[in-house]
């Protein structure tokens, strides 16, 4: 298994706890986590990534308990090994396409994928040179799945990455990001409650609030 | 891509308010610079100029006027004193030795002091060209004057009345250039230097001109008989000098012979070290008033970058966020924000040290008779670097607090909040 979690529970404060079912994924697989507004989604992201520490429980990626990492080791084991995507783009005005994806390899302290061929596969090869501001949303949204990509990592998480979307583009976004991490063998988690998606990864599981 | 380019990139991105705090800083640390380098190089030069003269002996009147006139050459004289007078005073056992001056003419607002070689003596000068003068009217010029005037060894040119620019000509006698001076970077270089005869002839003849013809053989005896090299001219007539410069015998002359000669003759006597200390201490007042409002400026530009820094990261949490979700440290934001006011203030550092030379360039450039023509504006002094040390410490004190919010920031509760 690459990347497994178990008995993960998490609690904001003040808050009920939260009880995660277990994730198991081998390399190239793709797992949907569903579930309504306010349900903790995206607690459970941020626990799969190390944005957050989990009260009890475990999160393994390729051998390394991530949930046993700190500081700085976490924030490298992260730039390296996780590509995350959010709801929205958010890349760095001030840098250029190019320079957005060059950070992701400056902070990992790797040479990653070549920029220009990964922007080619997702379409926006021209805009290497461009702008962020230039963008249009669904162009940055692939810019951000690009920087994502950038590092070749071995989890891909992505957490509504369609929500602002139209069909076109969510169908686009999804079939990237399937292909690119089946290509790298990453595993993919998607969170969402976007029905759209449903059809293109049947692989789910729901979380609850209890 | 490094943590420094994304300072550099997010400095850039506002290029007004990073430019507005850069400027306040620049002006600054500018005036600082000016009045660092004013300070310094005028203080030298005050002293330098005074060199070997204990006291000035002047006509009765203000005794930092006496000081300003006959050592430095920039205000009026008080007036004349009597030779016969002055020469009794060089008698005197408390008195190592005097050199008269006689003052009154220009040559295009440049000062014609008559004098003797002791005065030459006095300032260690060297020759470019020529010697010193031997007959009245011939005259040695100071480097600045021959270089603004280009005249050389040979030339010869007619003074004017009074001792600033735009009196009337001295058409009677043109004086005639044998000797021109190496640059000293000290008063010397912007006089036009002569016997005392050549100033008082020039000024009889002003006031001679309807009176006896003088035959050919008097006038030869009078303009082409040598000057005297040391000492006072001999003259039938009594004649008047302008001050007495003074070297006391002993320090205890630095007791008795001020209020001696100010109490017991109709004469003026005023010690360079004492006016000029004074004259500091009057325009201490402006200076401490300017290096207050520098302060002030800096101050401001210090909260100025801390208030940019301290919004731009409230837009930024985002961004930092992201930047911690693709694998930057906190240590490395903190060191992102620092960056930023260290690159901001060492630039404006720089640009204050490179506008306060440019500045004073720009004074000398404007001023080339006063003293501030002497001034070397690219000359750089070892307290600049302190400029530079203060200029980082303002930065880094600006963006101690941003730099720490950078450092704490939580991604996850930014990244959720969206």
């Amino acid at each position: 298994m690459l990347f497994t979690t178990k008995d993960l529970s998490f609690a904001h404060p003040g808050q009920a706890l939260l009880k995660f079912p277990d994730i198991q994924l081998n390399s190239s697989e793709a797992l949907l986590v569903l579930g309504k507004s306010g349900s903790g989604k995206t607690t459970l992201l941020n626990l799969l990534a190390g944005l957050l520490q989990p009260l009890s429980g475990s999160v393994v990626l390729d051998e390394i308990a991530i949930n046993q990492l700190r500081g700085s080791g976490l924030d490298l084991f992260r730039g390296k090994n996780i590509g995350i995507v959010f709801q929205k783009p958010h890349l760095l005005a001030p840098l250029s396409v190019k320079e957005n994806l060059e950070m992701a390899h400056f902070f990992a302290k790797t040479s990653g994928q070549a920029i220009q061929p990964l922007l080619e596969e997702l379409g926006i090869g021209s805009k290497i040179n461009a702008s962020v501001r230039t963008l249009s949303e669904g162009e940055a949204q692939r810019v951000s799945i690009a920087r994502a990509l950038a590092n070749s990592p071995k989890l891909i998480l992505a957490d509504e990455p369609t929500s602002s979307l139209d069909d076109q583009n969510t169908e686009k976004v999804i079939g990237l990001l399937k292909s690119q991490s089946q290509k790298i063998g990453a595993a993919l988690i998607i969170v969402t409650h976007d029905q759209r998606v449903k059809n293109h990864i049947p692989n789910f599981i729901e979380v609850k609030a209890s | 891509m490094n943590v420094f380019k994304l300072s550099w990139k997010y400095l850039t991105f506002k290029p007004l308010s990073t430019g507005l705090n850069l400027l306040l800083l620049a002006l600054g640390l500018a005036i600082i610079t000016v009045l660092l380098l004013i300070q310094n190089q005028v203080e030298k030069k005050m002293t330098q100029d005074a060199e070997g003269i204990d006291l000035v002996v002047g006509a009765k009147g203000s005794p930092l006027q006496i000081i300003l006139s006959a050592v430095y050459h920039i205000d009026f004289p008080t007036g004349n004193i009597p030779m016969k007078e002055a020469m009794r005073l060089n008698q005197s056992r408390l008195v190592k030795s005097t050199i008269p001056l006689a003052l009154g003419d220009n040559y295009q607002g440049y000062r014609v002091v008559g004098t003797n070689h002791d005065y030459l003596a006095l300032h260690q000068v060297n020759y470019q060209e020529g010697i010193a003068w031997e007959k009245p009217f011939e005259v040695v010029l100071g480097a600045t004057v021959a270089r603004k005037s280009g005249l050389k060894v040979g030339d010869s040119f007619t003074g004017s009345h009074g001792i600033s620019e735009g009196s009337h000509d001295h058409e009677a006698h043109d004086f005639k250039v044998v000797g021109v001076l190496e640059p000293k970077g000290t008063v010397v270089d912007r006089l036009v230097m002569t016997s005392l005869e050549s100033v008082w002839l020039t000024h009889d003849e002003e006031e001679n001109t309807e009176l006896v013809e003088e035959s050919d053989a008097e006038h030869q005896a009078k303009f082409h008989s040598p000057v005297a090299k040391t000492g006072f001219p001999k003259t039938e007539i009594d004649r008047d000098v302008t001050a007495l410069l003074v070297q006391y015998r002993s320090p205890m002359a630095a007791v008795q012979l001020p209020r001696m000669i100010n109490s017991a003759t109709s004469m003026q006597a005023a010690s360079p070290t004492f006016e000029m200390s004074r004259l500091f201490e009057l325009l201490g007042v402006g200076v401490s008033l300017l290096q207050g409002l520098a302060f002030v400026l800096i101050a401001i530009s210090g909260l100025g970058i801390f208030i940019a820094l301290y919004n731009s990261l409230k837009e930024r949490k985002y961004d930092l966020a992201i930047l911690r979700a693709i694998g930057a440290s906190g240590l490395q934001l903190l060191m992102m924000v620092f960056l930023e006011g260290i690159i901001l203030t060492t630039l404006g550092a720089i640009f204050g040290i490179i506008l306060g030379h440019s500045f004073l360039a720009l004074l000398v450039f404007q001023n080339d008779q006063g003293v501030a023509a002497s001034l070397q504006p690219w000359v750089f002094l070892k307290q600049e670097l302190w400029i530079v040390v203060y200029a980082l410490l303002v930065g880094i004190a600006a963006s101690l607090i941003p730099a720490w919010t950078a450092y704490q920031t939580s991604i996850a509760k930014q990244l959720t909040k969206a």
